[in-house]
This record gives structure tokens, sequence and C-alpha cells, in this order.
């Protein structure tokens, strides 16, 4: 039964290392806007120009 | 002051090829093996082909190929935009495309082989573990790379989600993959029965949390915005659940070890975990669906949103219904059952399936600057899908349950109603025709799918290097005053705080594992537990080659209907020389932990050779070639060399006296096969497979 007491190791590790993270998330304030990133995201210029695209091949192109 | 600078797409689009390919290729495989189960022929005569062989290759295939493949597709595209960079390295991004492409090739080809460790979802032997290892790490520098020179400072969440499954997959892995190799693809566990079984289930529960879970909520939390054109529902909550998620995510494993021989209280601490994980999992289904919320017109015009709602929603049902199953009660009846098999599914066709698909419909437009080829097709694609999913999982469900029951009934007589195990086959057999036309349907819906997008790229063409600018981050932090002591410092570096923990972490690992390599540990609990002879262990390795394990469970839980059935429960202190440990996860077929000694060699001979002539209407497929195929005996002086250095404790010496052993036995087993009028040569893979089965459970069973 040694080897659950490896894995609880192992496992207590990995959630120290998140925990470390976690706080350096808050430091480094990660987590004092959390508004703006939500829509953020979707502030991308990154629409296809609408070029070379003529041929088209059937009728029900979605129209994004 | 903007920076310009191109996003690479032709790596998001080799991925996503990539990810069509398996996906089509392990599908199909799935089809084969959902087949196989209702008829046995379908295995067209081939060991190479055969149930044993090939259900770990779909399922390796579906998992790191198909999902592997759709995560770094995903990961690629978003995180370049999320954080304003390229990806660290091209050459990197092509050494991890190509490495991860050979791994799959690599697999394909040693599974249907027979080369298998047996862990499940992690079957593929050493030298593939190693270079999976190195590909991951090679991902992971290249994901770190671009998160260091980021121009954006806030992570968005998808991000932390992408860490978390690197960091953590690279530990599952690793501590799951430590074997003992005897050649160039044979290894065992350095870890024996339920510490082998405990180390598989925390890899096997955590690989579907951090390799079928967080890189896909991260997915979500990226393209359904993008899709919906709405900021996700609640950013505070999606940072919430994505915390409480990974840290109680990896502690659930033991709740796969249920009623086995796992100590009790760890099988508590499993259950304990499980359930608790409701609360994070469904955080962020309600998050995903509630993102829609105001943009459910949307949901009805675009197929992309419809396979988004569908893939969620099957997501909440599988957390939904996996705290229900660690309950020990529900497990009691579900497990070994088809109702795993239908839960899984849910998860796999639903969620990563959807999910994938929502996000190549969307991506390879975009990328390829065109309009989808066909919305229709791409509808027609969701419908099939659900349809296929409904009809994969309901009659397994119903199977599930015809199982569980049937399993346990008793007459008013107190006798097994059902004492026939093909009896509770024969009954569920409709259903696993009507699962094989539900993976048709779904297949046939990929395959639609392949055709639209493979449209869409021909009337576009592939923008390899997108044009982007944005804002340098602004100059690096100065350490003033009280931050300038060394853990201060360290907390704002997170790279080299990522890699001291994992020193840390492979330290305390050795340390402690230290113990478990030494003999001490090995010590057997049960005096009359001996390791097994020559035969019996080549015998083992045979049937491990031919994956027996997939249908046959070596675990006999603690309940009346299966001690009456099969015989006395397991104990821990039987699989103390078991490396790896066989307790199987789905019962196809009958338990064979006492399997020794009920049957003569005769039987087992002619059950292996040809099973309906014992058991008409069988499904196990006949297994000639094991009485054709000449047994390796080369390999036992190393088998025994390799076991003592496990702790197994055999003789000094004893290797160079093994192979006459053996021959001796085999010789004994052949003249009994003789005087049943069976004739066979003694050195044949049969008669090892014989003497393995004959051993089981004799160790402890009152003459």
């Amino acid at each position: 039964m040694n080897m659950i007491f490896m894995l609880i190791g192992f496992s207590i590790l990995l959630a120290l290392l998140f925990l470390l993270a976690f706080f350096w998330a808050s430091k480094s304030g990660q987590h004092d806007d959390l508004f703006t990133p939500g829509v953020r995201v979707l502030f991308e210029e990154e629409e296809p120009q609408e070029t070379g695209n003529e041929e088209k091949s059937d009728e029900d192109h979605s129209t994004r | 002051m903007t920076e310009k600078f191109h996003y690479d797409n032709k790596i998001v689009r080799n991925f996503a090829l990539a990810t069509i390919i398996w996906g089509i290729v392990g599908m199909t495989i799935g089809l084969l093996i959902a087949m196989q189960l209702f008829k046995p022929a379908m295995n067209m005569g081939s060991q190479y082909t055969t149930f044993g062989r090939i259900r770990p290759l779909h399922t390796n295939a579906v998992i790191f190929a198909f999902v592997g493949n759709a995560i770094f597709m995903g990961v690629y595209y978003s995180l370049q935009r999320l954080l304003k960079a390229r990806m660290y390295s091209d050459i990197l991004s092509k050494i991890h495309f190509w490495g991860w492409q050979l791994i799959i090739i690599a697999t394909v080809i040693t599974l249907p082989l027979g080369l298998t460790s047996s862990h499940e979802y992690a079957e593929m032997e050493w030298p593939i573990d190693i270079a999976i290892t190195i590909i991951w790490v090679v991902f992971g520098y290249n994901m770190f790379g671009t998160i260091i020179k980021r121009r954006e400072k806030h992570m968005y969440v998808a991000i932390w989600f992408y860490i978390a499954t690197f960091v953590t997959v690279a530990v599952l892995h690793i501590v799951n993959s430590i074997q003992l190799p005897v050649s160039a693809f044979k290894s065992y566990y350095v870890y024996a029965g339920v510490q082998d079984a405990l180390v598989q289930w925390w890899y096997g529960h955590n690989a579907v949390a951090f390799f079928l879970t967080t890189p896909y909520l991260g997915m979500m939390y990226y393209f359904l915005p993008k899709m919906a054109n709405r900021p996700v529902y609640s950013y505070k909550l999606s940072i919430l659940h994505f915390w409480s998620l990974i840290f109680i995510y990896i502690w659930a494993g033991p709740h796969h070890l249920l009623y086995t021989s796992l100590p009790s209280w760890a099988q508590s601490l499993g259950v304990a975990f499980s359930v608790m994980l409701i609360a994070p999992s469904w955080g962020g289904m309600i998050n995903g669906l509630l993102t829609l919320r105001g943009a459910w017109d949307k949901v009805r015009e675009d197929p992309k949103l419809k396979f988004m709602v569908v893939g969620l929603t099957a997501y909440g049902m599988a957390t939904f219904e996996g705290p229900l199953l660690a309950f020990k009660q529900i497990n009691a009846i579900a497990h070994y059952t088809d109702w795993i098999v239908a839960h899984v599914h849910v998860g796999a066709l639903g969620w990563n399936g959807f999910l994938t698909f929502a996000i190549l419909y969307w991506l390879i437009p975009r990328i390829y600057n065109t309009t989808l080829y066909s919305v229709k097709l791409a509808s027609f694609h969701f419908w099939i899908g659900t349809l296929g999913i409904i009809f994969y999982a309901v009659p397994l469900y119903f199977s599930g349950f015809t199982q569980g029951l049937m399993w346990k009934e008793f007459t008013p007589e107190g006798l097994l109603k059902y004492p026939n195990f093909l009896e509770t086959v024969l009954q569920i057999i409709p259903m696993y025709v009507m699962r094989a036309i539900g993976g048709a349907l779904y297949l046939t819906g990929v395959i639609v799918m392949t055709y639209n997008l493979i449209k869409t790229m021909k009337a576009g063409k592939l923008v390899a290097n997108e044009a982007a600018e944005a804002q340098p981050l602004p100059p690096v932090y100065v350490a003033q005053g009280d931050d300038k002591k060394l853990h201060r410092m360290l907390e704002r570096k997170p790279m080299i705080f990522m890699v001291l923990s994992l020193i840390v972490i492979l330290i305390g690992g050795m340390i402690e594992m230290m113990p478990t390599f030494t003999i001490k540990s090995n010590i057997p609990t049960i005096a009359s537990v001996k390791p097994y002879t020559p035969l019996e262990l080549q015998g083992r390795d045979v049937y491990i080659r031919e994956g027996c394990v997939n249908c046959h469970s070596q675990m006999i839980r603690p309940f009346r209907s299966e001690t009456e059935r099969y015989g006395e429960y397991s104990k821990a202190g039987e699989f103390v020389y078991d490396h790896p440990f066989l307790w199987g996860s789905k019962r196809t077929g009958p338990d064979l932990q006492r399997e020794g000694g009920k049957y003569g060699n005769a039987w087992h001979y002619n059950h292996l050779y040809d099973p309906q002539t014992m058991s008409p209407g069988s499904i196990m497929p006949p297994y000639e070639w094991l009485a054709e195929q000449q047994l390796d005996t080369t390999t036992t002086r190393v088998k025994i060399n390799a076991m003592r250095t496990l702790g197994v404790p055999y003789e000094k010496g004893y290797e160079h006296q093994a192979n006459s052993d053996l021959d001796k036995q085999a010789k004994a087993i052949a003249a009994d096969l003789q005087q049943n009028n069976i004739k066979v040569k003694s050195d044949k893979e049969i008669i090892a497979i014989i003497a393995y089965l004959q051993r089981l459970g004799t160790d402890i069973k009152a003459k």
C-alpha cells in the first residue's frame, strides 16, 4: 500500500504547484480585472477579407 | 509603438488535417470492434485485427490521435491570438507536429502486433512512452516560450487550462510509465498488483481530467464566445471553477477501484472527491451554456453553435453521471458493465467530438480566408451525429442495466438465476447491434464533414502567416524594497518557479518510490502465494499480448452474487507478483480470477481453439494461432531476472534452470491433452496460456 502514499505525495505536490501558480496569478494582477478579458477576446481584427472568393459552389454559404 | 508580427496558421492547419484523418481512422476501428462484439468473425480470422489487440488501438487513436491533435490545433490557434504573439519557435512547432504523428504511427503498428504494456489508455511500450515524454516537453517548451514573449499581460482563462494540462499530463505520464524493460518492446511495470492498479487509475482518471477535459474547457472558453460573439457569461466563474477543478480532480482516481482489494479508506477518499467534482464541472458547463444567453437565435441557424450546445450538454451529463457512478451502491451495479462504456462515450462522442467539429467548422474557413462550403451539410452532420450518439448510448445504458441486474439476480431458493455467464451476454447482443449502427451514423457524419471541409479548403487559400499587430508589453517589473527578498523574487518568475517545483516533485517522488523498488514491500501477506512458474509467466505474457484483459477481469468483488458465481473474493495479497495487474475494467466474458482447476486442460484447449464448441453462442473469437505459434522461450531468462529485480523471490540462479522447468511443465500439459485425443506439441503458445489459466486463483484455494 506504499503506492497510495507516493501518489498522495505526487498529488499534493501538484496541488501545491497549482496553489503557487494561483498565488503568482493573483500577485501578478491576473485576477485584478475579471471583466475586460472576457470581452477583449472578441476584439481581434481577424475578419477575413472577402477577396478571391467569388467561386460559390453552394447557395447556402454562411454569412458569418 | 505597435509591433507587427504574423500568426502561424500553417501549423494549425496541419494539426487540423491530422485531427480529421486520425478521427476517421480511430472511429472506423471503433466501428470494427463494435461489430466484433456481435459477430466475432469480423476479426477476419487474423490475430492482428482481433478485439483484444485493436480495442486499445481504438481508445488510444481516439484519445491521443484524434483528441490530441484537436487539442494542439485549438491551442496553437488560440494561444497565439490570446497572447498576441507568434508561437515561440516554428522549428519546435514542426518537431511537435511530426513527432506526435510518428508516435501515433508507431502505436498503430505496435498495438496490433501485441506489443502492449496492458495499462489501459497507456498500452504503448516503453520506447514510445519515452518518445511521448520528449514530444510533450517540446510542446510545453513551445507553449511557455510563447507565454513569456507575450504582448498581452493578462493570461486569458483558456491559457490557464492549457498550462494545467501540460503540467499534469507530464507528471501523470511519467509516474504511470515507470517500467523495467526486458527487451526492445517488452517491459514490466515496477509496481505490482494493488499498487499497480492504483497507479493505473490515478493516471487513467486524470487522463480524463487533464487530456479530455481541461484543454477542451480552455478551447470552449476561447471558441464559444467567438462563435456566439458574446463574452463568456461570467469570467469570474471561469477562474473560480478552473482552480477548484484542477485541485479536486487529481484525487478522484480510486473510484475506479471500488469494492476491489484496494483498502477501503482509499476507496472512500476517491468517492468523496468524485462527489465534490460535480460543482466545478457544472460550473464550466453552466458558464458555457449561459454564454449563449441572448444568442439562442444564433444557435437556431448556426450548426457550429448547435455542436457546442450538445457538446456542453453531453459534458454536463457525463460529469453528473460521474459522481453518481462513484457512489458505492451505484458502482456495485454499473462497474464492469456497458453502463461505463456508454458513460465514457457520451463524453467522447458528445463533448470531445462535437466541440472538435464545431472548432473545425469555425477555424478552417478562417485560416483559408473563405466561407464554409455548405452550411446544409454541416447541419446534416450535426443531426446525424446527434442521432449517432443517441443510438450509441441508449442501447448501451439498457444493456448495462440488464447485465448488472442479471449478474446479481437470485432465485427464491437462493441460487444464481443465471449461473451461466453466457446467458447474460446473449441477452444484450441486440443492443450491441444498435450500438454499432449508432457508431456508423456518427462516422458517416464525420466523413460528410471531411468532404465539406475539403471543399472549403479548395475554395480558399491558406493564409499561412496572418498579419497582426499589438502593443508590446510594458517594461519588466523592477523589484523594490521588500520585494527584493528571495521568495518575493521567485514569485515573480513563474518559469523558474515551475522548473524548481518540478524538480521538487521528482526528488520527492524518487525518495518515495525507492522503498517500493525494494523486495521488502513485496513480501506476500499470504504465505501460500508463490511466484509464477516460467511457463505460467510466459503464458501470462501471451495473455497480455492477446489483450484478454479487455474482456475478462481478475477481480472478484465481495458480493454474494460474485462469490457464488466465481468463488472466494480477491485479496490484495494474491497479486503481489503481478507485474502488471490484470484486474480488467469490463466484463464481456466471466471473471477469471478463480479459473484455475475449474475445467480440464482439454476444455481450455477447445475453448481457445474454437469457443463455440464449448459455449454455443459465445462472442469470443477463436484463437487458432495460439495452437500453431511456437512459444518464444529465449526470453525466459531475462524475464526471470527482471522479475527478481522487481522483488519476485525467484531463487538465485533460477534463470538457468527456468527453461528446463518450463519444458517439463509444458510436456505434462501436452501429455494430458494427448490423453484427451488432442495432439499438440508442448512448445506451442496455447500450452503456456493454459498453464497460466490453470494457475489462476489456486494459491488460496481450499483443497
